[in-house]
């Protein structure tokens, strides 16, 4: 009873609380600047900022360690929507989001657009045709609602394989993320800050499950929201006067369009659907579209995501959530591009065609080896100061020209407080920002996974009778497994792997959106339906990345023209028809719908039971009818 | 005021919530794939130095797609007041 009273007590004062926190946060980044002043090394001050955070984390994990089952998996449904909006953001946003978007819209301008759009849009999708259905189904996974919804355990199945493959990928992706951020600010091996890494997420979630992830998760997304605005807002200010980044970087895009006429850039930073020319390329047009949709429709298939809308109170809660999950991501991607034309405009201005003697300080510091991001390379010998320079052959000229600047894409954001000349608490603080953004992400996956095995495989599938602290003890040990599993290809797999981040979405889009769509949209298609939708999306989207990615010349010699030979990732990859293979949902999503179509119109028609357990679903108030046997037992 | 729907209120409110659903998904598909169809043509125009096909990329959309996703959070809950289904 005393737990009960306590956590009303935190419910209603979320606000008073986090608050608080907030302004301990800014006041803990007062007291670092001051302990920079006095003097205390950079290496210390890293460590502060990455420790402590992780250390509230942990305390936030430890204060809500459970017992019960729907706190465990569903934060027992008390999370208000606007709360469930900011940790459904920091859930959403990953490394590739905090530090690897600014910098693809550094390199790809317009056409790296299609990460902004396609990361924000799914909401809408959400927001109209998943979330406020599956609140109000009120189970605890994704599965449960496609074991329910298509006769049982063989499309249970199916979704977890889906889940856990497209959820593995992007987990992976994710401890990658924490590995870099760590180990180039404290200056350890990348295995060993993958492992620390894995106890900032295993101390967050182990203890409480889905309630001490959403509760981190609310307190990841004020500090890297804070840490993503702050050198940002500054840096406007030094350029344009106005410290309102979204707006004047219109001014940086004016300059740079001139500066990019006297440097004789082709393709402009704004130009859209361009080749390197600066014409019109249909093939990227086509990527460009192509990739928004698979992103799309995969926010609205990742489980991690759908299972937050589980949590919230009410379906109406779940419906406003959706809004608040998406303005707080807002926030964030629509100053990404002000990152990228503020350091665009910095590099056109001061670096290009300066002698490289007189090069600002953040070359140097950013180029060094050890974290080698960025690079003069003009004399013979530049790589032995900048490792960054391998390869390239400078004109010795001791004047830097654009073909002899090199620059990493996570420099972006990473070097922006040091542009802007602030000091080095600025930087710790992105790092921290960063280390949230990826920490964030990876407990929900994580979450997400150790659920799908424990709940839906050993609970609903192989013990139905097991008790509840047999359950959570499981779970548990699940967790820490997966962790360790991902943790261990991370480090071993290297850093290079961040684009899995997008394959991803196109496993998540074509195995489940078409079953979730249909299972709410279409009411008397019947379990063939969802079966075929799963199966067929699956395979032929694993069969395209798989084939793609390892198998390109081969794909080739059956195919011909149709395919591209790309050599990337020190593969040849091919791109069918022209298009990215990170897009495969494009035919993977349409192959889903289509099965489900035809599973539909040749298997039988779905029960008048369960035609009246979608019509209960689709009303916000009122029991769910469910037919026996659909139902988990609490 | 929670009740159990008769099959044509249920028809009623299901087709209400469908319209609803079918005229933000037809915006979707304006502000996500429309509008960017023509970014080339929109780049011609300049607009606080934005060309504007990038800035509707960049923001415009963005904006849009909040702007729906609250709407319809509204929207919704006025049919499901009508209908007496709300479940708060």
């Amino acid at each position: 009873m005393a737990g009960a009273a306590a956590n009303s007590n935190f419910l209603n004062n979320l606000g008073r609380i986090y608050g608080m926190y907030t302004g301990t946060f800014l006041g803990f980044v007062v007291v670092i600047g001051i302990l920079e002043f006095l003097g205390v090394p950079d290496k210390i001050l890293g460590y502060l900022f990455v420790f402590l955070t992780i250390g509230v984390y942990a305390l936030i994990g430890w204060l809500s360690r459970t017992a019960e089952v729907a706190e465990y998996y569903v934060a027992g449904r008390s999370v208000p929507a606007f709360y469930n909006g900011m940790a459904t953001g920091a859930d959403w946003m990953s490394a590739a989001s905090f530090i690897g978007m600014a910098g693809s819209l550094y390199f790809g301008g317009y056409d790296a657009l299609a990460f902004v759009l396609g990361w924000t849009g799914g909401y809408v999708l959400v927001s109209i045709l998943m979330a406020p259905y599956l609140r109000k189904f009120g189970q605890f996974t994704v599965p449960d609602f496609c074991g329910a919804r298509y006769g049982g355990n063989t499309a249970r199945m199916l979704a977890v394989v889906v889940l856990i493959t497209a959820s593995f990928v992007y987990v992976v992706a994710q401890i990658v993320g924490v590995g870099i951020i760590t180990s180039r600010f404290l200056g350890m091996s990348f295995q060993t800050a993958c492992f620390v890494g894995l106890l900032g997420i295993l101390v967050c979630s182990m203890l409480g499950g889905m309630k001490a992830v959403t509760w981190t998760q609310v307190a990841q997304y004020i500090i890297l929201i804070i840490a993503y605005l702050i050198p940002v807002v500054i840096m406007s200010a030094q350029v344009t006067g106005v410290p309102v980044p979204q707006l004047m970087y219109g001014q940086a895009l004016e300059q740079i369009e001139a500066l990019e006429k006297t440097l004789g850039i082709a393709k402009g930073h704004t130009a859209a659907f361009a080749d390197a020319r600066g014409n019109f390329n249909m093939t990227s047009a086509i990527n460009y579209f192509a990739l928004i949709l698979c992103l799309m429709v995969g926010t609205a298939s990742l489980p991690h995501i759908l299972m937050r809308y589980f949590t919230t109170p009410s379906v109406r809660q779940a419906r406003d959530s959706v809004g608040w999950s998406l303005f707080f991501i807002f926030l964030l991607y629509f100053t990404a591009p002000a990152y990228a034309a503020f350091a665009k405009l910095e590099v056109y201005q001061t670096l290009i065609n300066s002698p490289v003697a007189s090069l600002p300080s953040w070359v140097a510091s950013w180029g060094k080896p050890g974290l080698a991001l960025v690079g003069a390379c003009d004399a013979a010998n530049a790589a032995e100061i900048f490792p960054i320079c391998r390869g390239v052959t400078g004109n010795g000229d001791g004047i830097l020209q654009l073909s002899e600047f090199r620059i990493h894409p996570d420099a972006i954001v990473l070097a922006t407080p040091e542009i802007a000349g602030l000091p080095y608490v600025i930087a710790g603080l992105v790092a921290a920002g960063g280390l949230a953004a990826a920490l964030s992400t990876a407990d929900g996956l994580l979450l997400a996974i150790a659920n799908a095995l424990s709940h839906d495989i050993y609970y609903k599938m192989i013990d139905p009778n097991a008790d509840t602290k047999r359950r959570l003890i499981l779970s548990r040990v699940i967790l820490a497994a997966v962790a360790v599993l991902a943790a261990y290809v991370a480090g071993t797999l290297g850093a290079d792997i961040l684009f899995l981040v997008s394959w991803a979405f196109s496993i998540a889009a074509s195995g489940l959106f078409a079953a979730l769509v249909l299972g709410i949209w279409w009411k008397k298609g019947g379990d063939l339906a969802g079966i075929l939708a799963m199966l067929v999306g699956y395979v032929v989207c694993m069969f395209f990345l798989i084939m793609t990615e390892f198998y390109g010349p081969m794909l080739k010699s059956w195919l011909g023209d149709a395919m591209t030979i790309v050599n990337i990732r020190g593969r040849q990859v091919a791109y069918p028809w022209g298009i990215n293979n990170i897009s495969v949902g494009i035919f993977g999503i349409p192959a889903s719908f289509l099965a489900g179509w035809i599973g539909g119109k040749i298997g039988t028609e779905s029960t008048p039971q369960m035609q009246d357990f979608i019509d209960s679903i689709r009303v916000p108030s009122g029991d769910v009818a469910l037919a026996p046997g659909m139902a988990a037992k609490e | 005021m929670s009740k159990k729907l008769s099959p044509e209120e249920m028809k009623a409110y299901w087709g209400r919530t469908s319209g609803l659903m079918w005229t933000l998904l037809i915006l979707w598909f304006v502000f996500s794939f429309g509008v960017h169809f023509f970014a080339v043509q929109l780049n011609g125009i300049h607009v606080f130095g934005f060309p504007l096909g990038f800035y509707m990329a960049a923001q415009g959309s963005l904006i849009a797609f909040v702007a729906m996703c609250f709407w319809n959070a509204s929207a919704q809950n006025k049919i499901d007041e009508e209908f007496g289904v709300s479940d708060e």
